[in-house]
């Protein structure tokens, strides 16, 4: 399995405040990363940096490309599609809209995205607003893999979901897993779900790697130590 | 309440029917008001697409409406002089034809704008407005000075310019090109809007870092939507100094500027048909109460207020089923 997206020592700060001290992680083609650690942690801006959302020291490459100083609509279009915490769909447009915007050329159509989560088929000249938050992460997702992404980034995509939705999401996930075309970084507090979907894990703490390896590698020991689980 | 798409299909009705009605009332004049209407609500949709699509509150598209009444004014004036327009490096002679003048007003004011929008739109906000504004003042002052085209007096042409094959002179005439002009560009901007493109510049205005995510550059679609506005600007600013046979100074000015954006506003920011109805109310408010008082922008400025306060999707979204363009 080769390296699609590396990080090397990433640090990053919002002003004067540092978040991130030095974070190393490796996602592989067609591989299912976890990124966890507790609130706070750096998870989230960890996300930014990779998609250039927040200035950063340290090597990012993807697909073999230096990231370096490239503007994040840039570090979009090498193929890294951004599922944001707190869904953030665009209230004004219709589902089918917030598709057709975000469209690249690829393997992921409206059809397909519509197969994978048919209730955003149901919904399509519905605006994003007059959507439920399930319906509305599933249109995040979708909005993102209308980008063909090769990398798909999962910021908190269950959080704040009944649990039937959470199930659902899940499911897509796992599907999105098994179609093996699409390598996949995903946060989530759930370690049972992501047990399921995930090969491998890195925690952070403190705005630093402290742990990565097989998600079934996985002990009472450090999960206890750095999820307090 | 009606549906939009109904009220819409009654105000094109209504601008079509108005020669009927200045014939069947004998009031021949009416035509050049429903003309002067046509126009600035075509400026008014070209501000539209900036303003209600991408959020861009530009206080300075008199300089494209400025640049499309100079575009005429020059080409005609130095048809009508039988005069060169320029020798050196190469030879460019005046017009009197209509579809080179606004093929030219088009080029001119696109080109003015991708170097204005190209500037500006690294700003945001009230700075943006303001750099809009400065620009629109620096063109103002530049036509004052600039006294081989008139100066501060504007520049008369003489003879209204050319159709082929239609008489522009007779005033129903002119009137159905500047009214097929109009739908060309109502349809263009629906078009528009319904594009990945429009959706894109849409998603831009709520929100610039979510679009930077999905691989698009809010900078380069909102200056792609500058262009087309100014473009469709700078064509009504040809058709404007046509109808009037005269431009000067007062294109350029901010208050023109305002007069284009009140239209929007008065009819709904983000309304297809918002900058139509807009410029029917504006100008029928203008005849009417301006034959009664001088002070008749008071007025205006009522129901503006009314509008803005009590029907924020404008009379559009005040008379139709769906309130909020955006909604």
């Amino acid at each position: 399995m080769t390296g699609l997206l590396t990080l090397e020592n990433v640090t990053a700060s919002y002003g004067p405040v540092q978040a991130l001290f030095g974070v190393s992680l490796e996602v592989g083609e067609g591989e299912v990363v976890a990124l966890m650690g507790r609130n706070g942690m750096g998870k989230s801006t960890c996300v930014k940096t990779i998609c250039g959302l927040l200035p950063s020291a340290g090597t990012i490459r993807f697909s073999g490309q230096d990231l370096g100083r490239l503007p994040s609509h840039k570090i979009a279009r090498l193929g890294i599609g951004l599922v944001p915490e707190g869904r953030r769909c665009f209230a004004d447009l219709t589902v089918a809209e917030n598709l057709t915007a975000a469209a690249r050329p690829g393997s992921w159509t409206f059809e397909r995205v519509g197969s994978l989560f048919p209730r955003l088929k149901e919904r399509r000249h519905q605006k994003a607003r007059t959507l439920s938050g399930g319906e509305q992460q599933m249109l995040a997702i979708g909005r993102a893999l209308m980008t063909n992404p090769t990398l798909l980034i999962l910021d908190e995509a269950t959080e704040g979901l009944a649990p039937v939705v959470r199930l659902e999401i899940w499911a897509a996930v796992a599907h999105l897993r098994q179609a093996g075309a699409l390598s996949i970084l995903v946060i989530d507090k759930s370690l049972k779900e992501l047990a399921r979907v995930a090969d491998r894990a890195v925690i952070l703490e403190r705005g630093t790697s402290v742990w990565s390896g097989r998600f079934d590698a996985l002990d009472e020991q450090v999960t206890q130590t750095y999820l307090g689980v | 309440m009606m549906q939009e798409r109904t009220l819409n299909a009654l105000v094109l009705a209504g601008l079509i029917a108005i020669p009927l009605f200045a014939y069947v009332t004998d009031e021949p004049f009416t035509i050049t008001l429903a003309t002067r209407t046509v126009i600035l609500a075509m400026a008014a949709v070209g501000l539209n697409i900036a303003l209600g699509l991408g959020g861009l509150v530009s206080l300075g598209h008199a300089v494209f409406f400025g640049l499309g009444g100079y575009a005429m004014g020059l080409l005609a004036y130095h048809a009508q002089t039988y005069t060169p327009l320029m020798e050196v490096p190469f030879l460019i002679e005046g017009t009197k034809s209509m579809p080179v003048i606004w093929l030219v007003a088009v080029i001119v004011s696109a080109f003015a704008a991708l170097i204005i929008g190209y500037l500006s739109l690294r700003t945001s906000g009230g700075y943006f407005i303001m750099i809009t504004l400065a620009f629109g003042q620096m063109f103002f002052f530049f036509a004052i000075s600039w006294s081989a085209y008139g100066g501060e007096d504007g520049l008369s042409i003489y003879v209204r310019n050319g159709f082929p094959g239609l008489n522009t002179l007779d005033p129903i005439q002119f009137y159905a090109i500047c009214l097929t002009l109009l739908a060309i560009v109502l349809w263009f901007a629906s078009r528009l809007a319904c594009s990945p493109f429009g959706l894109a510049l849409n998603a831009a205005r709520q929100s610039p870092d979510r679009v930077r995510a999905m691989g698009l550059d809010p900078f380069r679609l909102r200056l792609v939507a500058f262009v087309v506005s100014g473009a469709i600007t700078g064509l009504a600013g040809a058709l404007f100094a046509d109808l009037n046979r005269f431009v000067s100074p007062a294109m350029f000015s901010w208050q023109m500027s305002g007069e284009i954006m009140i239209l929007i506003i008065l009819g709904g920011t983000g309304r297809l048909y918002g900058p139509v109805l807009g410029a029917i109310v504006f100008v029928t408010l203008e005849h009417t109460l301006g034959d009664i008082s001088d002070y008749w922008l008071i007025f205006l400025g009522l129901l503006l207020l009314a509008v803005v306060l009590f029907a924020k999707g404008g009379l559009i979204g005040a008379l139709s089923s769906r309130r909020t363009a955006h909604g």
